[in-house]
């Protein structure tokens, strides 16, 4: 090939280049909404983006919404785990492409959200008729300068559920009073009667808690303090409360207390079913998935009692994006949601504890007693743990990375053997590169 | 071929016979010249489209990331860039997680791609053979890779499942502990080779099939007139009338383990997903890349994992290379 041909080519090239390059760019220009929602036809489209079981759609509140306001139209789409979701969420937020009008967020999130993401969403604090929450719970959400980013959902206080067949094959009492005393006012004495129970349970391979990593949420959720001070400093591997936790969950790991599941993953859902286990700390939000996964066979069997302790694992909020075509009708539907009624209606149906202190003193939740849980009082339980939560509660964030790289580093002494000292040294290995 | 006859003939016309005006003379120079261009030029007008849909997605892509793996950038702020030279290279180097996914990317490679292979291989001498309805055990073997990854994964998960899967249960039939095939390295990586080789073996084996009835059918006959058993036909007419076959194979299943990244991140589940289980007893070079990226946030990170992965196979091909060189010059 000749040096004039080889130029004759490239020019043919670059045409063709130019037209091919006209075409992709002519193809993303053609957004009508970044999210989905809007208005047409004098009709309102509103997107949602969940995780889990938040019982907004469980619970039929959309479908009243709809029917309450015929012209709008709300589509949910939720995920399975609030890791894929999170991630998910992060990417699209990063692209300014594919969110939704309405987004989750956990708990675990909400700093972060504040931090890093505050511009892209939504400012509630202008909003009349939302001041009926915890005090703590909304100013998770807020902003050094005051802007506030979502509502509150849920909470997550929380207390043990026991089998109280297995128990009784353990020659322990049943009744959720003295189950509670058996443990009150300290985690260790939770592990005690876990030892008791190895020790004289008749029957089966049955272990006495689901998971080490269960547990110790459980303890670190109990502090002000968790993974990072109040200045915004990583403090997990100083915090004597963390190192506290760790070493009982690492007890219990070490003494085969647990079944060596990993909690929300496939292996744990079967165990529920065929109950591998006899106790697992839970969060009011758990008590849904419990009952579900456990099934119609196992209904009475399963009882509530009271924590050692009060602590808040868990919990979520409801957000509007800012670039939103339908921003006010999104708030306006996030209110209405997030309001005592409605919170206390999801309570009702499926467990979840109000985050708003207006619904948690109604009767209605102080009444509500679970069926599934053989009768428990679960708004008394629940609402007693709800006080118990500590006012103040230093969120970091990356909270929901550092909780599931300490789960991981549980597993390693309960399913590798690994020595507790190790396995806190990769824990704290990990963590560090996590935070970058 | 006819229209460069024409040219050629055209060519070689000898200048100045026939006295001509200066404008024609022009014109057809013009005409000889968009003629020349459509011959030589049509050709890659026709390839341009795949080169800028290539430069687009892959080139571009390549480029870019090795410029964000000389910086410090995190997933949610993407436009905050802060440049750290090689210091992405150097940490990985001296990372352990890079060197334990890099073993672990060979090992379950290793167990993978070999099995994968052998039984392919057996598997298309089988079929190969005239029997009833092998139409239909030719679409079967393909039937696995038609399926994808992730529900295929997921099954096989639920197999190996601890407590409650089919594997442990029938192990246990046979008086065998149930084996731990999440948590303990070596179980963990053969269940998620199982995974691999059922999905690719067939697909292997077709594409040795192919190249089996290629092979003249006159070659067997006269090897079987030498006296030669089924076996010997097998390893001295088959194995080496498929040889460019059984090379293109390698090549592919070498891309794809050093690639591995679905079966895995299905295969735990969750965070034990990402990080390839909890003590990365089966985190691949894939996985490394994508706990970093969308765990860890860390896009410069993992864009320099992306790197190693590609330089990884391109120190592959040259070591390749290399040896082949060698053998020849020694041969």
């Amino acid at each position: 090939m000749g040096s004039l041909g080889s130029l004759r080519t490239r020019a043919v090239a670059a045409v063709a280049a130019a037209g091919a390059l006209a075409l992709v760019v002519g193809c993303s220009s053609s957004d009508d909404s970044v999210t989905g929602g809007g208005k047409e036809d004098g009709k309102t489209t509103i997107t949602m983006g969940l995780y889990g079981v938040m019982g907004i759609k469980e619970t039929g509140l959309l479908e009243q919404y709809e029917k309450e306001n015929p012209d709008v139209d709300i589509k949910a789409e939720i995920a399975g785990d609030e890791q894929t979701y999170y991630t998910a969420l992060q990417t699209r937020l990063a692209a300014g492409k594919g969110l939704k009008d309405i987004q989750g967020i956990e708990i675990g999130r909400a700093k972060e959200i504040t931090e890093t993401q505050a511009d892209k969403f939504a400012d509630f604090s202008e909003m009349s008729g939302t001041d009926h929450f915890l005090p703590w719970k909304e100013s998770q959400i807020s902003t050094e300068d005051g802007k506030v980013l979502g509502l509150g959902t849920d909470i997550g206080p929380m207390a043990v559920c026991y089998r109280k067949d297995y128990f009784e094959k353990a020659g322990l009492p049943t009744d959720r009073e003295e189950v509670a005393k058996l443990w009150e006012g300290d985690w260790k004495k939770y592990v005690e009667v876990g030892r008791t129970f190895k020790k004289d349970f008749k029957g089966d391979d049955v272990a006495y808690m689901d998971a080490a990593s269960g547990l110790f949420n459980a303890m670190v959720y109990g502090y002000p303090e968790q993974y990072y001070n109040d200045k915004g400093e990583l403090i997990h591997d100083t915090n004597p409360a963390v190192k506290e936790a760790w070493n009982l969950a690492a007890d219990a790991a070490e003494d085969e207390l647990t079944a060596k599941l990993r909690q929300f993953q496939p292996g744990w859902d079967p165990g529920l079913a065929n109950g591998t286990f006899a106790t697992a700390v839970c969060p009011a939000w758990m008590l849904s998935h419990i009952s579900e996964k456990a099934g119609a066979a196992n209904k009475g069997k399963w009882d509530v009692a009271k924590a050692p302790k009060g602590a808040n694992w868990g919990g979520s909020f409801l957000g509007v994006v800012e670039q939103s075509p339908v921003k006010e009708e999104a708030k306006k539907l996030v209110a209405w949601l997030t309001a005592p009624e409605q919170q206390a209606h999801i309570f009702k149906e499926i467990g979840n504890i109000p985050s708003s202190l207006q619904a948690l003193e109604s009767a209605d939740v102080k009444s509500a007693k679970s069926e599934y849980f053989s009768d428990a009082p679960i708004g008394q339980i629940f609402g007693a743990a709800a006080q118990e939560i500590p006012d103040k509660q230093v969120l970091g964030r990356k909270d929901g990375t550092i909780k599931d790289t300490f789960s991981q580093g549980l597993a390693l002494i309960e399913q590798q053997g690994t020595s507790r000292d190790e396995a806190w040294d990769t824990t704290a290995e990990r963590i560090q590169k996590a935070v970058g | 071929m006819a229209t460069s006859t024409t040219k050629a003939l055209a060519g070689d016309e000898p200048p100045g016979r026939s006295p001509r005006t200066g404008g024609e003379r022009t014109a057809r120079r013009r005409g000889a010249l968009l003629h020349r261009l459509d011959i030589k030029g049509a050709p890659y007008a026709f390839v341009a489209p795949f080169f800028v849909v290539f430069a687009a997605f892959s080139f571009y892509p390549l480029v870019y990331t090795s410029w964000i793996s000389l910086h410090d950038v995190e997933l949610a702020t993407l436009d905050v860039m802060e440049w750290v030279a090689f210091d992405n290279y150097v940490e990985l180097w001296g990372d352990s997680r890079f060197w334990n996914a890099l073993r672990n990317t060979i090992t379950i490679g290793v167990i993978s791609t070999v099995p994968q292979l052998m039984m392919a291989l057996g598997l298309a001498h089988l079929l190969n053979y005239r029997m009833r309805a092998s139409l239909f055990f030719r679409v079967a073997s393909l039937v696995p890779y038609a399926t994808s990854v992730a529900a295929a994964a997921l099954v096989f998960t639920m197999i190996f499942e601890r407590d409650f899967g089919m594997i442990n249960w029938a192990l246990g039939t046979v008086g065998i502990d149930p084996v731990n095939w999440e948590a303990d390295k070596w179980p963990a990586q053969a269940a998620i080779s199982t995974i691999v080789i059922w999905r690719w073996t067939g697909y292997n084996a077709l594409l040795y099939l192919a190249a089996m009835q290629a092979i003249p059918a006159d070659r067997y006959e006269a090897a079987s007139l030498d006296g030669a058993s089924r076996w010997q036909q097998f390893t001295h007419v088959t194995v080496p009338g498929i040889r460019s076959t059984i090379v293109f194979t390698i090549v592919l299943s070498t891309i794809g383990a050093t690639q591995l990244f679905g079966e895995p991140l299905i295969f735990g589940q969750g965070p034990n997903g990402i990080t390839g289980g909890a003590d990365n007893q089966y985190q691949t070079l894939g996985l490394l890349l994508y706990e970093e990226g969308w765990k860890n946030y860390q896009m410069g990170r993992s864009a320099t994992v992306a790197w190693a992965m590609f330089m990884l196979l391109v120190l592959v091909f040259v070591a390749q290379r290399l040896i082949k060189r060698l053998r020849s010059r020694t041969s």
